[in-house]
């Protein structure tokens, strides 16, 4: 599903190197967590795989079934069927929550040769989905985000992925910020989309969030690379020593 | 006061070309102190204080600079609210093309029926409203409508009057010049909606005196017309009596010069006034909200909302006033003005001023320019949203603050409808 071959990416506007080769490769079907400490490189790469503006990538691919992510707009990856649960999910004031969905869900459908969803399909939609991650009508009828907690706006990037149904689901540290019952809430949406065509990279700090949604494999990512990989026990060894160890073990 | 040279004889230009209509006599003496006041004080200049960001040239000259007629097959606005229509055509009065001139809890007449007339209500607002408005701030082309106006209606409002009074302003003659002036009364407890729509004229001096009695409430919409080269002057003058509500909001897209002056006299407590403005320019298009709220009793509250969203050289101008006077407690007084500049050629220059002559009262101002929001633009990308409409939205929500102070949803709709058109005009 997700291929990333040697990537190399630097800021646009500095000359500061930040992934320094990074391979991945993410079947359909499979979950995949990233654990590695802060700054590593994490979120560039879940922005860069979005496309976002202020990277330069210097060399290496990334393609999504074949196609190369890094020639699309960001709308375009998303209706190539990626999506990314930001780590940081932006607050936008006077957008509803969901006219933004049914645009996006529109948008998305419209590029792909599909017919719009009709208003009242959309509000049974969401309605049923909202309900699942325990978002309430308010919530929806709010700017994107706007006051949202921080738990809050994590289920809404939740809420966005079940109604937008993408097949590459990028979740950034969807854990941080949650409260037990919303962690289990967001396990349970996430695990609800497992599917043999839809894959998950997952990134995390912390072990207990893969207690819920179980990882094929463990990918340790330091200093802009993946420097190890292995099965969950992987998660369970990081919790308990850290990452001194494996770092230098790597050395 | 002596007016300098070079603008007496511009004035004196204009006022030669110019006929002041007949009337009865206390309309001929309103019309006769407001030639008065223009000539103490001439047309404007650039170096008047409020003058500074705007030309007054095109709105001075004798020859209206003509204006091309859009052809536009964008369906006429309002035409799915309730309403009396009432059409101007060039500046003139269309009877036949209008709603008959009558409704319950409405008198309305035709300015030059009221002024005709020896004894009429209207005789205590016509002028007498704008002539307040000329303290401490000169308003030298409300002067000039008072004066010349030559055609308008009169409306008073003496119950709560559920079909909106809508003015619809054609523009055919790319030469047309009109000076158009009205009145309104809303009388105690009563309740009046008024819309205007359209262009015009290539130039267009509009006056709007509003007197809102005690309990009364005043919903004002208006959109001015889409064609590019117009150019108009407006002015609104209100009052306010105890427990009143004025609720004014302006939409304008496109218009290469368009000064809207407000000015807003609260004179009874607990009143209530707000005022908005909503104004999209791409290109050869200069926007100026003119805006001065004096607060003159106790518990009222106040707010200003101006949003513009210019690109490709435009300019816009917001000079908004908040005037507490001496012993007008408990006054709550808003004021916000910002710009979204679309590229890096347009502009927005504002002058937001508070003067507070009373102790207890919270009054807040502010004024910004920005761009749009790069991270929130490729949030709403990274769900799917082409760029275009991604930043339509953003667009729209910037806008929302001020669309929001139009209380009828199907009245604001209609707003959101031009707004949308507007937007994906500009599409690439
Ligand atoms: N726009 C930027 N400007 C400057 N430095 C940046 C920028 N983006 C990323 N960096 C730097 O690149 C490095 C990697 O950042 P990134 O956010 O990808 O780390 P991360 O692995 O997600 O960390 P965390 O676990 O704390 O979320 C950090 O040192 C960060 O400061
Ligand atoms: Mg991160």
């Amino acid at each position: 599903m997700l291929n990333i071959k040697d990537l190399h990416v630097k800021l646009e506007e500095e000359d500061k190197v930040i992934l320094k080769g990074v391979d991945l490769d993410v079947p359909a079907g499979a979950v995949h967590a990233i654990m590695g400490p802060n700054g590593s490189g994490k979120s560039t790469l879940s922005y860069v795989l979005s496309g976002r503006d202020g990277y330069e990538v210097t060399s290496g691919s990334a393609t999504l079934d074949g196609a190369d992510l890094l020639e699309l707009d960001p709308e375009e990856r998303a209706s190539a069927g990626l999506f990314l649960a930001f780590q940081y999910p932006v607050e936008i004031p006077g957008v509803g929550n969901m006219t933004f969905l049914r645009t996006a869900l529109n948008a998305q459908r419209k590029a792909r040769g599909e017919d719009e969803i009709s208003a009242g399909d959309f509000l049974k939609l969401i309605r049923e989905k909202a309900k699942s991650l325990k978002i309430d009508a308010d919530m929806l009828k709010r700017p994107v985000n706007v006051g949202f907690s921080g738990g809050e706006k994590k289920r809404n990037e939740i809420l966005q992925m079940a109604m937008l149904e993408p097949k590459m689901c990028i979740l950034d540290e969807t854990d941080s910020g949650l409260d037990v019952d919303a962690m289990r809430l967001v396990s349970e949406g996430v695990n609800a989309l497992r599917d043999a065509g839809r894959s998950f990279l997952v990134i995390t700090h912390y072990q207990r969030l893969l207690d819920h949604i179980k990882p094929d494999v463990v990918h340790i990512m330091a200093n802009g690379r993946m420097i190890k990989s292995g099965g969950p026990e992987l998660a369970l060894e990081v919790e308990k020593n850290g990452y001194a160890d494996i770092l230098e073990e790597m050395a | 006061m002596a007016m300098a040279a070079e603008n007496s004889d511009a004035t004196a230009d204009r006022l030669a070309s110019l006929t002041m209509p007949e009337g009865s006599g206390w309309a001929s003496a309103a019309r006769g102190a407001a030639l008065e006041r223009l000539q103490m004080m001439g047309l404007p200049r650039r170096r008047d204080e409020y003058w500074r960001f705007t030309r007054p040239d095109d709105l001075n000259a004798t020859q209206a600079p003509s204006a091309a007629v859009l052809h536009s097959d964008e369906g006429s606005l309002f035409s799915d609210v309730d309403r009396l229509n009432i059409v101007f055509r060039d500046g003139v009065f269309d009877a036949a093309a209008s709603d008959d001139l009558s409704g319950e809890g409405l008198e309305i007449e035709r300015l030059e029926t009221a002024t005709a007339r020896d004894i009429h209500w209207s005789k205590d607002v016509y002028g007498v409203l704008e002539a307040r408005g000329q303290v401490p701030v000169q308003r030298p082309f409300a002067a000039l409508n008072t004066a010349f106006a030559t055609d308008g209606i009169v409306i008073r409002a003496t119950a709560r009057v559920s079909k909106p009074v809508n003015l619809t302003y054609l523009h055919e003659d790319p030469d047309s010049d009109s000076i158009l002036h009205f009145v309104v009364r809303v009388e105690a407890g009563a309740e009046l909606t008024v819309l205007e729509n359209g262009p015009a004229a290539a130039r267009f001096n509009k006056c709007m005196e509003i007197d809102v009695a005690d309990g009364g409430t005043f919903h004002h919409v208006r959109a001015q017309g889409r064609d590019h080269e117009r150019r108009a002057v407006t002015h609104l003058f209100a009052r306010l009596g105890i427990g009143s509500t004025f609720k004014s909001f302006t939409l304008t897209v496109n218009g290469v010069l368009t000064r809207n002056e407000a000015v807003i006299e609260i004179t009874g407590d607990n009143a209530v006034a707000h005022i908005a403005g909503a104004a999209v320019g791409d290109g050869n298009f200069h926007h100026d909200d003119t805006v001065f709220v004096t607060h003159d009793a106790v518990n009222c509250e106040s707010r200003q909302v101006f949003k513009k969203v210019l690109r490709n050289g435009a300019v816009g101008v917001f000079q908004g006033k908040i005037l507490v006077k001496n012993g007008a407690q408990k006054t709550d007084g808003y004021q916000i003005s910002q710009a979204l500049l679309l590229d890096e050629d347009a502009q927005f220059l504002a002058k937001p001023e508070l003067e507070i002559y009373a102790d207890d009262v919270a009054c807040s101002h502010g004024s910004t320019t920005g761009a749009i929001d790069e991270e929130a633009l490729f949030y709403l990308r990274s769900r799917g949203v082409p760029t275009d409409e991604a930043q339509d939205l953003l667009v729209l929500a910037f806008l929302a603050e001020a669309i929001d102070e139009i209380d009828s949803e199907v009245i604001a709709d209609n707003i959101l409808a031009r707004l949308e058109g507007w937007l994906v005009r500009r599409r690439g």
